[in-house]
C-alpha cells in the first residue's frame, strides 16, 4: 500500500518538521519512504509544504501531486491542493486559522482547531502536531505505538522537554472529537 | 676563492625570457633563497599565465601550473593538503593585479600560509604589450597608444599598499632589482617570505619592480634607470607589513 | 534491520564523500546545494579535514585543482550558475589529468534562472562543458541512497582513470529525504599517484602538473593518448537500470528525478496493458549506448523524459541510430512533469509510431 501525504501552510508552522516525524516514524516501520521539502524564498514567511509517500513497494516519485492525504494550515493551502486531493482522500484543516468549508463532496474531511487548541494547552508552536495526532488516529498513515521512539529521533537530545510536550500535542489530535 | 655557480634547485632548462628581462634574476633570487634554506625538497612551486608561465620547467622542484590569476588559490590547496610542504607562486601584474585580485585579496586575508613573487614590470609582457593594472599614468602601450589616461582606464594598483590594509597578511614588503643594492635587498626579503612560511607566520608577499625591455621599447640598460626615474617614484620600495616585526617591536 | 538513516540527499554525498576518504571540501554557498557544504563546515574540522569557503567559485575549483594535485580525493559542490563559474577549472583539471569529485545539484537556467529542479546542464556534463577535448565521468543519482553510492563511485572512478568525475544531480533529490545505508568508511585510497607533487624530497625528478603544450604536435599526441582512455572508459563504465523492459515495445528513457516520475508513469501504463519499459542511465558519461542499440532492435519508439528542452535525447537517437522513432517528454525552468504527463506522451508515442 502507498499513502501519498502533502502537508501545506506558512512558513514558520512546523509544516516540514511534521513531514519529518512522519518520515521517521515510517523508517522505525521498516517502510519505504520519502519527504521532499518546497525549498527557497517560500520557505521565509511564505507557504511551505512537504511531500511526504509512505509504502510497502519501493517509491518512484517522491513529489506528490495527487495526495491521498492533505493536511492544510493556512486558507491560500486549502485554495490551491483542494482540487489535487484523489476522490476518497481525507482532507484535514484547521479550522482556527481556515474559516471556511472544504467544497468538494468526494473527500472525508476533518476539521480540527489545532491552533486554539495548541494555545489553550500552552504549546502555541506545536498546532502541527496536534494535526498529525488526528492524522494518525483517523487514517493510520503510520502506526499508534512508538510514537516516542519516531519523536526522539526529530528532537535532539539537549531539548529532552519538548519530547514530553511533542507527544502530549499529538495525544491531544489524537483524542480530539468533532 | 667565489665561485658563480646556477643554484642548485634551478634546472639545466635554458631561459626563454627576452634579453635584458630581469624575470632571470628573480628567479634566481628565489632558487637561491630555496637553497640557502634547504628546503627544495619540500618546495612546491605555482607558475602563472605570462611570462613566468612556464617557469614550471626552470624551478627544479616539484611544479603546478595555474590558470591565468588563480596560482593563490591553487597554492591554497596544495599547502591545505601539505602543510608541511613549502609552497609559493611566482605571478606577473596582470596575473596577480588584474584577472587573480580576488584570489590575490582573499588568500592574503586568510592568511594563508604561502610565499607569493609578485613580478611588477607595468606591463602585459607575454601577449605582446598591453596596459596593465599597474601601468603608469600616461604610459604608452599597446591598448594605451595614447598613454594611460587615468580617467578612462583609471589608476594604477598599488598591491603592496593595498595588502598592507588587511588584517590578514603577515609579511608585505616591495623590492627592485634593477641595480646591485637594489637585488641585494631583494634577496633578503625574498628569503625572508620563505623563512615566515617555515615558521609559520602565515601569507608573505614581495612585490618586485621589474623591467621589460622588449615591450617599454627601451635597451636593457635604459629600462633599468626607467625603474628609478618613473617606477619606484610611483611604488616606493620597503616593509610594508610585518606582524611578527611589531610584535617584536 | 539494515543500519538506515534517514538524510537529506545533499547530506549523504557530504557524509559518503568523508567515508570515502575526501578530507578537502571546498565550496561557495548557491541554493539548491548549501546543505552540503554545512555538513562538511561542520564535520571536517573534526576529522582534522578542510573545509574552506572560497572566495568564488573559480576559486574554488581551483583548490581543488591543487589539491587534486598533491594526490588526494577532494571535492567541490554547486548548482548550475556556480557550475558555469568552475569550467574554466574543470578543464585545466581535465587536461592535467587530474582526479577530482564535482558534484551539481542542478537548478533552472539559463543564466541566473531559477532554484527549482532541473536537468538542463546536460550538455555541460556530457559534452565537455568547458574549453578543449575532453570529458568527465558523470554520475545521475537518482535517489539519496544512490547520492551516496555514486559519490563514492565517482571518487573510484576519477583515481582508476585519472580524470574528474562529476555527480550530475538535481534540486529534487539533493533536498529530499530517503532512507540510505551507508557504506563503511574506507581506508584513504591507496592508489599510487606517483605523478602527484608532494615534494621531490630530492629523492626523484620533479613532477610537474599541467595543461599547456605549446608545440602542437605534442597537444595532438596528448589528446589522442586522453581519448584511447575515454573509449576504455566507455567500454567498461557504462551504467543503467532496465525497469519492465523484457517485453516492453515502448522504452521511456530517462535519469534522476524524471526516472522517478517516469517509474510511476510506466507502473500505472502496465497496469493499462500497456507494453513500455524503462531504461534508467546511471552514468550519462559514458552513456549506456549499448543498452539503448539492443533495445531499438526490440521496441517501436523511444520516450526520452527530461527536464530540459531535448539535450539527453540527441545520444538516444545517436545510440538508437534511426531505427525507430524518438519523442521527448520535457518539463523545464524547474517544472516537473507528473506521471500522468509521461502516460500521456506514452500514448501519444503509440499512437505516432504505427
Amino acid at each position: 500500500m502507498t499513502t501519498e501525504i502533502l502537508i501545506a501552510g506558512f512558513g514558520g508552522q512546523g509544516i516540514l518538521f511534521a513531514g519529518k516525524f512522519l518520515a521517521n516514524k515510517g523508517l522505525l516501520e521498516g517502510r519505504n519512504l520519502s519527504w521532499l521539502p518546497s525549498y527557497g524564498p517560500e520557505m521565509r514567511g511564505g507557504t511551505a509544504n512537504c511531500s511526504v509517500v509512505l509504502s510497502d513497494d519501493p517509491i518512484g516519485s517522491p513529489i506528490v501531486t495527487n495526495p491521498d492525504v492533505l493536511i492544510v494550515m493556512n486558507l491560500p493551502s486549502l485554495d490551491k491542493y483542494e482540487n489535487a486531493v484523489k476522490t476518497g482522500g481525507t482532507i484535514f484543516v484547521d479550522s482556527t486559522l481556515i474559516k471556511r468549508k472544504v467544497n468538494r463532496t468526494d473527500v472525508n474531511v476533518c476539521y480540527i482547531p489545532a491552533t486554539a487548541l495548541a494555545q489553550q494547552n500552552d504549546m502555541p508552536t506545536l498546532a502541527n502536531m496536534i494535526m498529525i495526532g488526528k492524522v494518525i488516529g483517523e487514517c493510520q498513515v503510520v502506526k499508534m505505538d512508538g510514537m516516542e521512539d519516531a519523536v526522539n529521533k526529530i528532537v535532539s537530545a539537549r531539548h529532552a522537554a519538548l519530547k514530553e510536550i511533542n507527544l502530549k500535542a499529538l495525544k491531544i489530535g489524537n483524542d480530539y472529537k468533532e | 676563492m667565489v665561485v658563480f655557480d646556477k643554484p642548485k634547485s634551478l634546472t639545466d632548462a635554458q631561459l626563454h625570457y627576452c634579453p635584458g628581462c630581469t624575470h632571470g634574476i628573480i628567479h634566481r633570487l628565489v632558487a637561491e633563497a630555496i637553497d640557502t634554506l634547504g628546503i627544495e625538497g619540500k618546495a612546491i612551486g605555482v607558475a602563472p599565465v605570462g611570462c613566468a608561465v612556464m617557469a614550471y620547467n626552470y624551478f627544479a622542484c616539484d611544479m603546478v601550473e595555474a590558470a591565468h590569476g588563480r596560482a593563490p588559490a591553487v597554492a591554497t590547496g596544495i599547502k591545505r593538503s601539505l602543510p608541511e610542504n613549502i609552497v609559493f607562486t611566482y605571478q606577473g601584474d596582470g596575473d596577480l593585479a588584474s584577472i587573480g585580485m580576488a584570489e590575490t585579496v582573499h588568500a592574503a586575508t586568510r592568511n594563508e600560509n604561502i610565499t607569493v613573487i609578485f613580478v611588477n614590470n607595468a606591463i602585459y609582457g607575454m601577449t605582446g604589450g598591453q596596459m596593465a593594472p599597474t601601468s603608469l599614468p600616461g604610459q604608452v602601450t599597446q591598448t594605451s597608444p595614447y598613454g594611460r589616461d587615468v580617467k578612462t582606464a583609471g589608476y594604477p594598483v598599488k598591491i603592496a599598499e593595498l595588502l598592507s590594509a588587511l588584517d590578514g597578511p603577515e609579511f608585505i614588503a616591495r623590492v627592485a632589482v634593477n641595480n646591485v643594492k637594489n637585488v641585494k635587498q631583494a634577496k633578503k626579503t625574498i628569503q625572508k617570505a620563505f623563512e615566515n612560511q617555515i615558521n609559520g607566520k602565515g601569507f608573505s608577499l614581495v612585490e618586485v619592480i621589474s623591467s621589460c625591455p622588449t615591450n617599454w621599447g627601451m635597451t636593457p640598460d635604459a629600462a633599468l634607470k626607467w625603474i628609478d626615474d618613473n617606477m619606484i617614484p610611483y611604488y616606493p620600495l620597503g616593509v610594508f607589513k610585518d606582524k611578527s616585526a611589531k610584535e617584536e617591536g | 534491520m539494515e543500519n538506515k538513516v534517514l538524510m537529506k540527499g545533499n547530506e549523504a554525498i557530504a557524509e559518503a564523500a568523508i567515508r570515502a576518504g575526501c578530507r578537502h571540501y571546498f565550496g561557495y554557498p548557491i541554493t539548491p546545494q548549501t546543505e552540503l557544504a554545512a555538513y562538511m563546515a561542520k564535520r571536517m574540522p573534526k576529522i582534522n579535514g578542510t573545509f574552506l569557503q572560497a572566495e568564488s567559485e573559480i576559486a574554488a575549483i581551483n583548490m581543488v585543482y591543487g589539491v587534486a594535485g598533491t594526490g588526494k580525493r577532494v571535492m567541490t559542490s554547486s548548482s548550475s550558475p556556480g557550475i558555469s563559474l568552475k569550467q574554466e577549472g574543470i578543464s585545466y583539471i581535465a587536461g592535467s589529468d587530474l582526479p577530482c569529485l564535482i558534484v551539481n545539484v542542478q537548478r533552472g537556467g539559463p543564466g541566473l534562472g531559477g532554484i527549482q529542479p532541473s536537468q538542463s546542464d546536460y550538455f555541460q556534463a556530457t559534452k565537455g562543458g568547458g574549453h578543449g577535448d575532453y570529458h568527465l565521468i558523470v554520475l545521475a543519482p537518482s535517489s539519496v541512497q544512490e547520492m551516496a553510492d555514486l559519490t563514492a563511485l565517482g571518487f573510484d572512478l576519477a583515481d582508476k582513470y585519472r580524470m574528474p568525475a562529476m555527480l550530475l544531480a538535481d534540486g529534487t533529490i539533493g533536498q529530499m529525504m530517503e532512507p540510505v545505508v551507508l557504506a563503511e568508511e574506507k581506508e584513504i585510497s591507496k592508489v599510487n599517484k606517483p605523478w602527484a607533487v608532494t615534494g621531490t624530497e630530492m629523492k626523484r625528478e620533479h613532477n610537474i602538473i599541467n595543461s599547456l603544450y605549446l608545440a602542437p604536435d605534442e597537444l595532438e599526441q596528448k589528446n589522442f593518448e586522453r581519448y584511447e582512455k575515454y573509449k576504455v572508459v566507455e567500454e567498461n563504465e557504462a551504467r543503467y537500470e532496465s525497469f519492465m523492459m523484457e517485453d516492453a515495445e515502448y522504452c521511456v528513457v530517462a535519469f534522476g528525478i524524471a526516472a522517478r516520475v517516469s517509474k510511476n508513469a510506466v507502473v500505472a501504463a502496465r497496469k493499462q496493458g500497456i507494453k513500455v519499459g524503462l531504461i534508467r542511465p546511471i552514468t550519462l558519461w559514458p552513456f549506456p549506448k549499448k543498452a539503448i542499440a539492443d533495445a531499438a532492435s526490440k521496441v517501436k519508439g523511444f520516450l526520452s523524459v527530461e527536464l530540459s528542452t531535448g539535450q539527453m535525447i540527441e545520444d538516444i537517437k545517436l545510440a538508437e541510430n534511426c531505427k525507430v522513432p524518438v519523442e521527448l517528454c520535457c518539463r523545464v525552468g524547474g517544472m516537473i512533469m507528473s506521471p500522468d504527463e509521461v502516460l500521456g506522451s506514452i500514448k501519444k508515442l503509440m499512437g505516432g509510431a504505427k
